[in-house]
């Protein structure tokens, strides 16, 4: 990693990095509330839609419910994902925040947790309203550890893939069509995990796609702490 | 830009070579005796669904190699391959659609093989769009060449796909899964023609990609003679 010509310059310690730049996220959607409202409403809107094109009945529901919830938050998450790096870029405030002698990837761990709250937030709003809604018990330990672990990956690279598409034209369009493929395989897992549990399996007969899961997780985060530095080094 | 000689040749004997592949594959060859003469697909089914790989390992290095030296050549390099490599696993999977609609009765499964050569597909015509979408060049070309690591994680899970989760795809070379369908033993003939036919599209990758990184190259050129003709314009 080149070294940055004023390393001189003292740092701040990576955590409380990454714990200011979540704070002050955290504290602008307090005041402003509009990303985690937008993905609640939004994800009340897809299990709306859900609901009327699968005709989710009794026995349908037991085999799609998994796949619907996935796809529920999936698409959720990428409204709030687009807002990541928005409002920095729209009130040109990147070059503000890049300017901090901090860790680039402080930047980029601070940044993907906040959004990964926001995420978490909302599910845990929307999860016990799905299982209301259908009757159907959602609180198993095991599902809520998919969810997270699930979650966490799709956010990870989706803070990545949503640095570069915040400077694309059309830059809505693209962070779907960046993130989605290279996302496909830990939406895959999560939602055979999730099957498996809502099944009644154990987890030695769902421990493959959790595996996969974690597995994600984790190149997933090691070539986005890797990369990032060089998407906002302009 | 002058014509090079060296390319020229090469461009003249892929050109032979892929004409005396087309003689192996369809005369050579012997008849496949229980899927007949669909089967000649499979010679150049691998041989696309190789270069694709090929080319998609290739834009790896080179986008590590352009953010580790920033020199525009390694850029050219993994564009021209992506695109090539997009080209040919089109093929690859148009052609293993014609084979599948005989033999395992249909055009598509989602079987996971063939998922994930269609998620390698998407995730490079991303690449190219992604290009496409950012106008300042040098950001083109390092996001390009960020997208271009994280999108090669795909690839290799396309290659595993088949050896981890069941499927039904068959495995000509190495140990098939007993639920694959469509196996069948390559004769001596059938695997001189396979791995000629393999030779050549490699061959032809080369070729192709000195031909497209030279049209880049030329871009670039006249992109440079535009702005000086404008700043002498303008002064």
């Amino acid at each position: 990693m080149p070294k940055p010509a004023n390393s001189q310059r003292p740092q701040a310690s990576f955590w409380r990095t990454v714990q200011a730049i979540m704070w002050k996220d955290l504290t602008s959607e307090l005041r402003h509330k509009e990303i985690v409202s937008a993905m609640f409403i939004f994800s009340l809107l897809v299990v709306l839609i859900f609901n009327f094109s699968l005709e989710l009945d009794r026995a349908t529901r037991d085999n799609v419910a998994a796949g619907v919830l996935w796809v529920t938050f999936v698409f959720a998450a990428t409204l709030g994902l687009n807002r990541t790096f928005a409002a920095e870029k729209d009130r040109d405030l990147l070059d503000g925040l890049l300017l901090a002698p901090i860790d680039r990837s402080a930047l980029f761990v601070g940044k993907m947790l906040s959004t990964f709250i926001f995420i978490i937030i909302v599910e845990s709003i929307v999860v016990p309203l799905f299982s209301l809604l259908y009757n159907m018990s959602l609180f198993t330990p095991l599902l809520l550890v998919v969810l997270v672990l699930g979650t966490l990956g799709y956010t990870v690279v989706g803070t990545l893939l949503a640095a570069i598409a915040i400077h694309t034209r059309a830059r809505e369009i693209m962070l779907p069509i960046l993130l989605f493929p290279v996302a496909v395989p830990v939406i895959i897992a999560s939602v055979q995990a999730s099957a498996g549990i809502l099944e009644g399996n154990a987890l030695g007969n769902i421990s493959g796609p959790l595996n996969l899961v974690v597995v994600y997780d984790i190149i997933l985060f090691a070539i986005a702490i890797m990369t990032f530095d060089y998407l906002i080094e302009e | 830009m002058q014509p090079n000689q060296h390319l020229r040749i090469l461009t003249i004997s892929s050109m032979l070579m892929l004409v005396l592949s087309i003689y192996m594959v369809f005369v050579y060859a012997p008849l496949e005796i229980v899927m007949g003469a669909v089967q000649r697909v499979f010679y150049y089914h691998v041989a696309s669904g190789w270069i694709g790989a090929l080319a998609f390992l290739i834009t790896l290095i080179c986008s590590i190699l352009y953010l580790a030296t920033r020199n525009l050549k390694w850029d050219h390099v993994a564009l021209s391959s992506v695109e090539i490599g997009v080209v040919f696993t089109s093929m690859n999977i148009v052609s293993g659609s014609v084979w599948a609609r005989p033999i395992w009765n249909t055009w598509w499964t989602w079987d996971p093989r063939l998922t994930t050569a269609t998620i390698m597909w998407l995730l490079y015509a991303a690449y190219l769009m992604l290009r496409q979408s950012l106008e300042n060049p040098q950001r083109r070309r390092t996001f390009a060449a960020v997208y271009g690591i994280v999108a090669f994680v795909s690839v290799p899970l396309t290659f595993a796909a088949i050896r981890i989760w069941r499927t039904i795809h068959p495995v000509i070379i190495g140990s098939s899964d007993p639920s694959a369908e469509g196996n069948f033993e390559m004769t001596p003939p059938m695997r001189n023609a396979f791995f000629f036919s393999l030779f050549t599209f490699t061959f032809l990758y080369v070729t192709l990609l000195w031909h497209r990184i030279r049209l880049e190259q030329l871009t670039v050129q006249v992109a440079a003679m535009q702005s000086r003709l404008l700043n002498k314009l303008s002064t």
